[in-house]
């Protein structure tokens, strides 16, 4: 069942993705990415990595999605706006998408079918065994991007800030 | 999968959702009547004794009334926008615990749906989600009003999650773990959460109220701004969808809270009563306790909407940001430091 299960899922996740790009408005082309990040929960969830499934399903449909959606709306974005692309962009388009075509294709030949993957600790992915791994061996990268993270954080905010006027 | 699972489960679901479409049908009724007895006056007395029949007519008309789909609105998301609402209202009570474990002949059953052992951050993951349903209806209506409206309950909603979280945070802390189920059991005897996280429950009671549009944060239907806010094109059955999602949230949030914070359907004297009542009925009993409980909950909402006037739009996010986000991670702090502290000792 699990690998019909999969097969569907990903079927899914591949289709909502095509749309992400080929839909015509940019509000839909946002609602079918938070459909694929759905379907990667789903995938996650099949995978038993609780925790990542519940994060991916907060973190980016819940709250990086609506930001997306709501940047989307603000400017409310349609063809009359949408700046004139020319033949040379469209050009350069289409030589960087056939090397990402050819690079993946060429990646995905050598890739032989293997054997099901088993975990050897099913409990892995859940909270608690994934939160010993963090703040034990994997300790330091996780504070120090963290720390990264806020400095991002600082710097959104700096940049909000309106600059002072000197004579004024 | 044994087929007497899927049944008890199938019982099990169709029960709750039941019982969360009369309580929200209800709270209309009781929303009117407190709101007449806060104002004293009345309420509706008409349609049957002391008017209870009244959410089934308001209910009948919606039904009747034409619908009207705006020609410029983009029909798909206009008509999905209140199925979203209404499906993240009704998904939020599948991890609730309801009751202690039941007998039931020789068959012990668990009075929840599902037990996850990520339970506390599935329910923040659909309160996130349930700003989708006025975000996309808000948008499809194709109206400035309704727009507007939308942003704001976007905005209203990322500002209050993040102050949510973060008392959720705290009040792990104390509990350790993220089943629902354990939290409720731990709550056995008095140790209700709120004695050991009144902050983080003040918050967090906040935070829902803001999650749920509710006065004094119900900016995004404010009519003197915005003409009723998103549900402007709305009509017929799909604006019923909206304002009973509305309910259904206020339930849910309830349940929540009173979960949490007020143990569940733990009650002072229940082993006693577990020893009277025996393994059939006590937990129901419990489970009727939780109700009690909620209701309390759900009168609360009521009380707090006809007395407290809506905040202005720069006081909302003053309150969010720089009130309540700093609290909440000084509450992080002030517990952490009190269970290294007993822990040491």
């Amino acid at each position: 069942m699990g690998t019909s299960v999969f097969y569907f899922v990903a079927t899914l996740s591949v289709i909502c993705a095509l749309m992400v790009v080929f839909a015509k408005n940019p509000i839909h082309s946002v609602l079918y990415l938070i459909l694929t990040f759905f379907t990667f929960t789903v995938h996650y969830v099949l995978l038993n990595a609780q925790f990542l499934a519940v994060v991916n399903f907060i973190v980016y449909m819940g709250a990086i999605m609506v930001l997306f959606l709501f940047v989307l709306m603000l400017l409310n974005l349609n063809k009359e706006s949408e700046p004139n692309k020319s033949v040379f962009l469209k050009i350069i388009g289409v030589i960087a998408g056939g090397c990402l075509a050819v690079t993946l294709i060429g990646s995905l030949k050598s890739v032989a079918i293997t054997s099901p993957l088993v975990l050897k600790n099913p409990s892995l992915g859940l909270v608690e065994s994934l939160g010993k791994e963090l703040f034990g061996p994997f300790m330091l990268p996780f504070e120090l991007s963290s720390l990264l993270l806020l400095s991002a954080m600082v710097g959104a905010v700096l940049l909000t800030k309106r600059e002072e006027k000197t004579n004024g | 999968m044994e087929i007497d699972f899927v049944i008890e489960k199938f019982i099990l679901v169709t029960a709750i959702f039941a019982i969360s479409l009369l309580i929200a049908m209800y709270s209309t009724y009781a929303e009117r009547k407190v709101a007449a007895f806060l104002q004293d006056r009345l309420g509706p007395d008409r349609a049957g004794p002391f008017g209870i029949l009244q959410p089934l007519a308001d209910g009948v008309k919606m039904f009747m009334k034409e619908e009207v789909i705006p020609a410029n609105a983009n029909k798909w998301l206009f008509m999905f926008g209140p199925g979203l609402a209404m499906l993240c209202a009704c998904i939020g009570t599948a991890v609730i615990p309801w009751g202690q474990d039941m007998m039931i002949g020789d068959r012990l059953v668990k009075l929840q749906v599902a037990d996850i052992n990520v339970g506390l951050l599935y329910i923040f993951g659909v309160i996130a989600l349930g700003v989708y349903g006025v975000m996309i209806g808000g948008w499809a209506s194709n109206n400035k009003y309704s727009l507007l409206s939308a942003i704001r309950a976007a905005s209203q909603n990322i500002s209050y999650e993040i102050a949510m979280g973060l008392s959720i945070i705290a009040l792990l802390l104390v509990t350790n773990s993220l089943s629902l189920r354990e939290i409720v059991a731990q709550q056995h005897g008095w140790h209700w959460n709120v004695l050991y996280q009144p902050l983080g429950f003040i918050i967090f009671m906040v935070c829902a109220f803001a999650e749920t549009n509710r006065a004094p944060f119900d900016l995004p239907e404010c009519e003197a701004e915005l003409n009723g806010g998103y549900t402007i094109e709305y009509s017929s059955m799909k604006l019923g969808f909206y304002l009973f999602a509305e309910y259904i949230n206020m339930f849910v949030s309830s349940t929540i809270m009173a979960a949490l914070y007020f143990g569940g359907y733990n009650y002072p004297g229940m082993d006693y009563m577990a020893e009277l009542l025996g393994p059939t009925w006590a937990p129901l009993f419990g489970t009727l306790i939780f109700f009690l409980k909620i209701f309390g909950f759900i009168f609360f909402f009521m009380w707090v909407r006809w007395t407290i006037p809506r905040f202005r739009y720069d006081q909302l996010m003053n309150l969010g940001w720089k009130g309540l986000i700093p609290l909440a991670i000084a509450n992080i702090i002030i517990t952490g430091i009190v269970i290294a502290i007993v822990n040491k000792f």
